[in-house]
C-alpha cells in the first residue's frame, strides 16, 4: 500500500528515488519506524526529503495520504494561475470608451484601485468598473485602458502596474546552445592571483633551484591561479523580458558555471528594483537592498540585466513601483542610483537592440549604469569596463530627462 | 514524537551525552544513519553544533574518531590515500631503497577508515568547502565501502561499515547522486527552551536570571534585521563564559552589551547594533 505514497511524494514534485524508497523499506524491515506513524514520518522524511524546502510540500503530502485531509495548496495555486494566463478579451470598445480611459494618473489609479478592492467580493470578467478580466476598468487583465493598472497574468509591455503574482519561468535552466560563446567572453571577467595551498609544482623555479643546488633535487611549489572576481547578477524578469528570456537564461546559465567566480549571486526583479530584489523568478524571497548591500563587498562587481524600458512615472516618480504594496517613497531611479554608487563597478547589459533606446527610459537608466547591448560585443566591452574601467559608453541625450529627474 | 520505544535495542545506540544535547529529530536521524550503514548528511547554520555531533556520537559508542576536515583544496582521492612521489623521488637520490611502493603510499582519513579493523566513526566536516564534484567521486567509497590502491593492487575493504557523519553548511548544492545515498537531517537553530538546556551543560552553576538576561539579550540580538553574521550557540557559550569571569551583571549593563566581540565578528555588524542601541 505504501507505494502509493511513494507516487503522491513524486506527484508533488519531490524527487524521490527507488534506491532512497529501497532503503525506506530496509529501515522498516528493521522496524526503525518504530511501528508508529510519527515514527514513520521522521523516518521517511530523514531518508527521502534531502531539502528543507521540500518539507512543506512533504508535510503535506504525508496529510493528505494518512489523514484524508486535502490541503491542496499546490494545486489551488495552479487552479488561480490558470485562471490569470487566461483573460476574456473584449472587442469592439467605441472611440468614446478609449477615449475616457486615458488620461489617469498613477495617484489617482492607485487610490480608486485600493477602494475598488475594499468592495469587490467576487470575480467579474467584462465590465467597466470591478477588477477581473477583459472589460475597460483601468483594473485588471488582458484589458483595453492604456493606463490602466493590470492584476495579474497577460502579455503586454507597457501595463503600469501590476498587483498580484505573475507566471515567470525562472530562469536557471541548462541551455547549452551558443552558451560556449558567452563563455568565451566571460572569461575575460577575472582577477586571477596565487592564493591558498601552495600545491602545483613550479616547473621552472624547481629547475633553476636544482642546478643551482648543483644538481640536488630541490622540488619549488606554488599556489594555483584562481579567478578573484565576485559577481552580483541582477535579472528583470517577465512582462517586456518575456521575448529575451532565452538569451537571458544563456547568459545565466554561463555566468553560474562553478569555480567562474569567487563569488557568484543572482537575484530577480520585474521592471525596475524598488526597494527589494528577489531570489526567485516568482517574487516570493525578496531580499531588500539594502540588505543585498550590507552582505556585499563594494568591490564585488554588479551587473543588471534588463530592458530598462517602462512607463517614465515608474522610473522618475516617488514610489512608482510596479508593486503596489511595497511602493516607498524613493523613486526607482533613486534605488538604481544607489545601488551604483554602493558597487565600485558595474554594467548594465540591456537585450533591446541598440536603435531602439533613445528616446526612452534606457536613456536615463544610462546615465546611472553604463549601458552595454546583451551581444557578444557588447558583452566584450561590458567586460572590459568592469575590469579595467575607462570611459562609460554615452547613450543619448539624458539632459532633456535631467529636468524631469529633478536634479 | 516518541523515541525510544524501539522494539530493537541496538537501534537506540545514541541518546545524547552529558556534554551534548540532542533533539529527538536529531537522535533518530542518527540512530536510523548506524542501523542502515548510510551516511548521515547534517545540514544547518554554522555553530549548531554539526562537528560536535560525530565526537559526541563516538564518545557515546566508545569508537574512535577519525576526522577529515575538508578545504576548498581537498581532492577526493586524497581522503583514500595519497602516493608520495616527491618523498620517493627524494629518497632515490640518497640511494635509499624505494622499490617498495607501499613505503610511500599514505592512506587518508576515509582510507584509514575503511582499512580499520573494528568500527569507527568518521566525520566528513564541511563537504560544501571542496569543488562541487567532490561528493560524487566518493559515492563508490561510500556505498561499497571498499576501494583500491592502483600503485600496488591492494583491495582495501572495511571489516565493519564505519559510522559516516557529513556536515555541510549549505554553501553548495550538493549533487543528486550523492544526496541519494545519505541520510538527511537539518538542524534548526535550537528554540530558547532547548537553547536553556544547552547551556546549563556547559555552565552548569549559572542563575536562572543571569540566564534568562543572557538569553533576552541573545535572541533580540540573533533577530537583528541585516547583520551579516548571526551569533551562533558556540558563540553564546563564549560570552556566557565571558560574562561569568568579568562578573558583570546584565540586568544592570541596560541597552549595550558588554564583551560584544565574543557575539559579533564583523565590524560593520558591530557598528549596526551600537547604532540601534542608541536610537
Amino acid at each position: 500500500m505504501l507505494i502509493d505514497f511513494l507516487f503522491e511524494l513524486r506527484r508533488r514534485k519531490l524527487p524521490v528515488s527507488t534506491h532512497e524508497w529501497m532503503a525506506l523499506m530496509e529501515a522498516m524491515a528493521l522496524g526503525l519506524h518504530e511501528s508508529s506513524l510519527d515514527g514513520f514520518y521522521h523516518l521517511c522524511r530523514t531518508l527521502c526529503v534531502k531539502d528543507i524546502a521540500q518539507y512543506d510540500a512533504y508535510d503535506e503530502a504525508f496529510l493528505a495520504y494518512f489523514k484524508d485531509i486535502h490541503t491542496d495548496s499546490l494545486q489551488l495555486t495552479e487552479q488561480l494561475r490558470a485562471w490569470l494566463a487566461d483573460p476574456k478579451l473584449l472587442e469592439g470598445l467605441t472611440d468614446e470608451q478609449r477615449e475616457a480611459l486615458k488620461g489617469l494618473d498613477l495617484e489617482k489609479l492607485r487610490e480608486l484601485f485600493e477602494q475598488r478592492l475594499r468592495e469587490q467580493k467576487e470575480r467579474h470578467d467584462g465590465g467597466n468598473r470591478w477588477i477581473g478580466t477583459g472589460g475597460t476598468s483601468p483594473f485588471g487583465t488582458g484589458g483595453f485602458n492604456p493606463n490602466g493598472m493590470r492584476v495579474g497574468g497577460g502579455g503586454g509591455r507597457s501595463a503600469m502596474a501590476v498587483a498580484d503574482q505573475r507566471l515567470f519561468k525562472e530562469y536557471r535552466r541548462d541551455v547549452v546552445l551558443d552558451v560556449r560563446q558567452i563563455d568565451v567572453a566571460l572569461r575575460g571577467l577575472r582577477r586571477l592571483g596565487r592564493e591558498g595551498a601552495q600545491e602545483e609544482l613550479d616547473l621552472d623555479e624547481t629547475i633553476d633551484q636544482t642546478c643551482k643546488n648543483a644538481g640536488e633535487l630541490e622540488v619549488i611549489f606554488r599556489p594555483p591561479r584562481r579567478n578573484r572576481v565576485k559577481v552580483v547578477l541582477l535579472m528583470d524578469v517577465g512582462g517586456s523580458m518575456d521575448p529575451h528570456s532565452e538569451l537571458v537564461s544563456r547568459l545565466f546559465t554561463a555566468a553560474s558555471r562553478t569555480g567562474r567566480f569567487a563569488k557568484f549571486r543572482s537575484y530577480y526583479f520585474h521592471n525596475c528594483v524598488y526597494n527589494s530584489v528577489y531570489e526567485d523568478a516568482q517574487f516570493r524571497k525578496g531580499l531588500p537592498v539594502a540588505d543585498l548591500l550590507a552582505t556585499s563587498d563594494r568591490d564585488e562587481k554588479l551587473v543588471v540585466v534588463g530592458d530598462a524600458l517602462m512607463h517614465p512615472a515608474e522610473l522618475l516618480d516617488p514610489g512608482g513601483s510596479m508593486y503596489l504594496y511595497t511602493s516607498t517613497r524613493a523613486s526607482g531611479i533613486e534605488w538604481l542610483r544607489r545601488l551604483a554608487h554602493y558597487f565600485r563597478s558595474s554594467a548594465w547589459l540591456n537585450p533591446e537592440p541598440e536603435r531602439f533606446w533613445s528616446g526612452t527610459t534606457i536613456e536615463v537608466i544610462a546615465s546611472v549604469f553604463p549601458m552595454y547591448a546583451l551581444t557578444l560585443d557588447g558583452l566584450a566591452q561590458a567586460v572590459r569596463f568592469l575590469v579595467r574601467g575607462g570611459e562609460r559608453p554615452r547613450v543619448g541625450d539624458p539632459s532633456k530627462w535631467v529636468r524631469a529627474m529633478g536634479s | 514524537m516518541v523515541v525510544g520505544m524501539s522494539s530493537d535495542p541496538q537501534f537506540d545506540q545514541f541518546q545524547g551525552t552529558s556534554s551534548y544535547i540532542a533533539s529527538d529529530e536529531l537522535r533518530h536521524a542518527v540512530n536510523v544513519a548506524v542501523a542502515l550503514g548510510r551516511p548521515l548528511l547534517v545540514r544547518g547554520e554554522p555553530g549548531t553544533g554539526k562537528t560536535l555531533l560525530a565526537e559526541n556520537l563516538a564518545a557515546a559508542l566508545g569508537l574512535p574518531l577519525i576526522r577529515w576536515h575538508v578545504k576548498s583544496t581537498t581532492k577526493a582521492k586524497d581522503g583514500l590515500y595519497v602516493y608520495d612521489t616527491v618523498a620517493r623521488l627524494h629518497d632515490s637520490r640518497f640511494g635509499g631503497d624505494v622499490r617498495d611502493i607501499a613505503k610511500y603510499i599514505k592512506l587518508g582519513p576515509l582510507g584509514e577508515a575503511l582499512s580499520s579493523s573494528s568500527r569507527v566513526v568518521l566525520l566528513i566536516d564541511e563537504i560544501d568547502k571542496a569543488d562541487i564534484e567532490f561528493p560524487n567521486d566518493l559515492l563508490l567509497e561510500l556505498d561499497a565501502m571498499r576501494f583500491r590502491i592502483d600503485e600496488t593492487g591492494r583491495e582495501v575493504v572495511a571489516a565493519e561499515r564505519p559510522i559516516v557523519i557529513i556536515t555541510s553548511n549549505n554553501e553548495k548544492e550538493l549533487p543528486d547522486a550523492f544526496l541519494r545515498r545519505c541520510v538527511f537531517h537539518y538542524i534548526q537553530f535550537p528554540d530558547r527552551e532547548l537553547m536553556t538546556r544547552i547551556v546549563r551543560v556547559h555552565h552548569p552553576d549559572i542563575t536562572d536570571r543571569v540566564l534568562d538576561n543572557a538569553l533576552e539579550a541573545f535572541f533580540s540580538l540573533r533577530a537583528t534585521p541585516r547583520l551579516r553574521k548571526k551569533p551562533s550557540t558556540s558563540e553564546l557559550i563564549d560570552w556566557i563564559c565571558a560574562l561569568k569571569k568579568s562578573g558583570v551583571d546584565l540586568s544592570k549593563v541596560g541597552h549595550g552589551i558588554p564583551f560584544l566581540g565574543t557575539l559579533l565578528k564583523t565590524e560593520s555588524d558591530v557598528e549596526l547594533v551600537q547604532k540601534r542601541a542608541k536610537a
